[in-house]
């Protein structure tokens, strides 16, 4: 690879900053978890950048364990969705602002 | 040959993120997203990643991006909503993330000299992967696995209270 480890950065940094600007600025909660996988997948990116740059395998590892909670965050998060949708009828965030217990 | 494909990969799914965080149809989004989960999967085949390659199509765009679908499609959403898709007071943070974005992108690009080196050929194959993984990160994956059974114990929780509260409504 003769591509230079800061434009690897750059795309993960844009990627990231999507993803942030994503979950910040949307109100459905179905766009604002996109974001969050967004914003994960630049920071595997960035793991697997440095696997390669300083040749060990551990970042590979953790976007191995990342995945696995990544996997775990969204069936909580879409179930979570769902039953407030059953509740509320709609995942416009805004609709949620005055939640108690 | 191989780092233009890398930029062709990046210009992809950059594109691709971009389209899918302004779509209004949250469908349209998540065929974007899987769009660009493709091109950072064949980034991370370049970089000498093939098993992490594998799994970025398995795991990401195979299944949770086809959770998402079924979701979208099970609550049967609404498309075009009256009101506006974004938040417009966070229109002013957003910004400011962005001024962040490019001051650490110059950053990135003039300060560290290290980084102008390429990145070196590396290549991890599965069988030194899976030895690493279950060695040195053994307890690591034990968490994992206890958190993917406590995930799915909550997700069938909230299903249940769901129907449970529905029939309470009901009857």
């Amino acid at each position: 690879m003769i591509v230079p480890l800061n434009h690897i950065l750059l795309v993960a940094a844009a990627l990231f900053f999507m993803g942030l600007s994503c979950t910040l600025m949307r109100r459905n909660l179905v766009m604002i978890l996109i974001g969050v996988e967004i914003m994960l997948n630049a920071a595997g990116l960035v793991l697997v950048a440095g696997s390669a740059f300083w040749q060990q395998l551990d970042g590979q590892l953790m976007v191995m364990l990342i995945m696995g909670v990544t996997a775990a965050e969204v069936a909580v998060a879409l179930a979570m969705v769902v039953y407030l949708h059953s509740r509320t009828g709609s995942i416009d965030v805004n609709t949620f602002k005055d939640l108690q217990g | 040959m191989a780092s233009l494909l890398f930029y062709l990969l990046a210009a992809t799914a950059l594109l691709a993120t971009l389209l899918c965080i302004t779509r209004r149809s949250p469908v349209h989004a998540v065929i974007f997203l899987i769009n660009a989960f493709f091109a950072l999967a064949l980034m991370f085949y370049l970089l000498g990643a093939p098993l992490i390659a594998a799994w970025e199509v398995i795991v990401y765009a195979g299944a949770i991006m086809v959770l998402f679908l079924f979701v979208i499609m099970t609550l049967e959403l609404s498309p075009g909503s009256q009101r506006p898709a974004l938040n417009r007071r966070q229109v002013a943070p957003a910004l400011l993330l962005f001024l962040l974005l490019l001051v650490s992108a110059g950053l990135i690009l003039t300060i560290d000299p290290a980084g102008q080196a390429g990145v070196p050929l590396y290549y991890a194959s599965p069988r030194s992967f899976g030895a690493a993984l279950f060695s040195r990160y053994g307890l690591a994956v034990k968490i994992v696995s206890f958190q993917l059974l406590f995930a799915t114990t909550g997700a069938y929780y909230l299903g249940r209270r769901r129907k449970v509260r529905q029939g309470e409504e009901s009857s």
